[in-house]
């Protein structure tokens, strides 16, 4: 098994994180992983994005054009990576700020209000996590606990107490994703 | 026991730095290796190992703090980026005529000038042809991975002190900065002085007590004098290419066209060569683990079984030269990549070996050749 998957949206949103937990989730769970981010000047308020790969074989490029999953989180980057799901694959997105949605129908589209969902809990900077979570429920490539045991290796020690919290927004995530169904053309922002 | 750990190329190396038991690190930050020296800095290796982690006040400084301390035998490193790398040039030759083990390492950006932060390979010339004045090489080593980048490290010391010669280590940004999984070696203990003349003699000025005094010194004025020491660096490479080559062969067995490709490269061109092989295309791969010496015979034979080479780099064309020198024209070989920071995809890649060679038939260009020798 191979999943070649790419998250991009703004920097700050938690993109690398959200890629570097699943990394570690994949570790956890005995697989080969690579973590390539997009690097330099474009981070700073700017576009940020992070191609991960979780597989049971030696992975050979980390450097992909087309993946299993893109994980979406901002108009720029739906502009450049919704050609690049695999036909077949999937496209999560969270349609805060999207005002072209995705139009391709061979490939299976979801969405997460994940900014809203975080704000409702109380933390924004949990965002990433509900996406996570949305994620997984589509594609449980890791088990929970492996995501879990990832945290713990991915967070300093000092922030182990928000862990609880993040396992939360996992499973807020989980159970909120939607379906997206093809109808609104433009959402004002 | 080994530990299995997630990290960025740039740490990966840096932890195996201070494990590989190094006395010093001298360095100047240039992105995209500047996780070197934070990490090594916030790791505190002083109260680690003794180590000592030294961030100088410009790159020529770094390189000449690595002169002095290789002059006492220690195990010593500096890194940089392409630009930083070119300031160093001059203390890298002094390095090689003064025959002092050091490591360097390179985390290649695009260039030339400033050029960009992005990935790049545009310095295998610098690398590999001296690059600085003089006749003399580099050991150099090209590591495709994240594992390879912290193995590399004790491999280069190795290798430095065995023939009391600079090594380099030429990364790019895009396996400093990716990360990936990594088993690390256990701490090795730093050498004492007494150790260092037990394990590689007594060359090094480690205070003289009863025997000759040692010069360290890349200069010679008597011009026969001045020539034995050319000839011995040289004797040093032909060692090198005889004892210390490294190779990789991927998919190369029934291969009927192969991709040359190193470092970064090299994974996007092995993912080419499965996308490849989905399609019917026996093709494989021939990476170069090192890049001086370089695998000259083994291309010279592949050259016999398959009916075309594509050379793939992040540059505009240089190792392609030494791709050509190695095949003698025996079958058609091309460059493939992109520059000025951006990186081919394996579908890229792919394609190139296509059009340029499949497609195209270098057989038009061996005819070329066959008619000109008649």
């Amino acid at each position: 098994m191979t999943e070649e998957i790419i998250i991009a949206g703004f920097g700050g949103q938690g993109v690398l994180s959200m890629g570097k937990i699943l990394a570690y989730s994949g570790i956890m769970n005995n697989q080969e992983v690579s973590w390539m981010p997009s690097y330099g000047p474009e981070m700073r308020g700017g576009t940020a994005n992070v191609t991960v790969i979780l597989s049971d074989e030696r992975i050979s490029s980390p450097y992909l054009k087309v993946f299993d999953t893109a994980i979406i989180l901002n108009q720029q980057s739906m502009d450049k990576f919704e050609e690049s799901v695999k036909p077949g694959g999937i496209l999560l997105y969270e349609p805060q700020g999207i005002y072209q949605h995705p139009t391709r129908t061979d490939i299976n589209i979801y969405q997460i209000e994940a900014n809203k969902l975080a704000t409702e809990m109380g933390n924004k900077k949990i965002f990433n996590m509900v996406v996570l979570g949305a994620y997984l429920k589509i594609k449980p490539i890791v088990e929970l606990e492996n995501v879990l045991d990832g945290l713990k290796k991915s967070l300093p020690e000092r922030y182990h107490n928000l862990i609880p919290l993040n396992e939360k927004a996992i499973h807020v995530g989980m159970d909120n994703l939607k379906t997206k169904i093809f109808q609104e053309k433009t959402v004002t922002i | 026991m080994s530990e299995l750990k997630l990290m960025k190329g740039n740490e990966a190396l840096a932890e195996a730095t201070i494990r590989a038991g190094a006395d010093a690190y001298f360095g100047y930050p240039i992105t995209p290796q500047s996780e070197v020296i934070e990490y090594l800095m916030s790791e505190r290796p002083e109260k680690r190992t003794g180590m000592v982690v030294l961030q100088a006040e410009s790159e020529l400084a770094a390189i000449n703090m690595v002169y002095g301390a290789a002059s006492t035998g220690k195990k010593v490193m500096t890194s940089s980026s392409s630009p930083g790398i070119s300031l160093k040039l001059e203390g890298i030759s002094y390095l090689a005529g003064a025959e002092l083990p050091a490591v360097i390492v390179n985390v290649v950006r695009g260039g030339p000038g400033l050029g960009t932060i992005q990935p790049s390979q545009a310095d295998y010339f610098q690398s590999v042809k001296g690059g600085g004045h003089g006749d003399y090489h580099l050991y150099v080593l090209a590591p495709s991975s994240v594992q390879e980048m912290a193995d590399f490290v004790e491999d280069a010391f190795d290798i430095a002190f065995k023939y009391r010669t600079p090594v380099l280590i030429l990364s790019d940004g895009l396996i400093g900065q990716m990360m990936e999984k990594v088993v690390l070696k256990d701490q090795q203990e730093r050498l004492t002085d007494e150790e260092v003349i037990k394990r590689y003699d007594t060359w090094a000025t480690t205070g003289k007590t009863n025997r000759e005094r040692n010069i360290i010194t890349s200069l010679d004025l008597v011009p026969e004098k001045m020539e034995a020491r050319v000839h011995k660096l040289m004797a040093k490479y032909k060692k090198m290419a005889e004892e210390d080559l490294r190779y990789e062969k991927i998919e190369c067995d029934d291969a009927e066209y192969l991709f040359v490709a190193y470092g970064s490269s090299a994974r996007i061109a092995q993912k080419a060569v499965e996308l490849g092989r989905a399609k019917g295309i026996k093709v494989g791969l021939l990476r170069p683990i090192t890049l001086f010496p370089y695998p000259k015979q083994q291309l010279f034979e592949l050259a016999d079984q398959v009916k075309g080479i594509l050379s793939v780099e992040l540059s505009a064309g240089q190792m392609v030269e030494d791709v050509k020198l190695a095949v003698e024209h025996k079958v058609p070989v091309e460059h493939f990549g992109r520059t000025g920071g951006i990186i081919h995809t394996p579908e890229e890649v792919l394609e190139a070996l296509e059009q340029k060679i499949i497609k195209n038939g270098s057989i038009r260009h061996h005819k070329t050749r066959e008619s000109s020798i008649l």
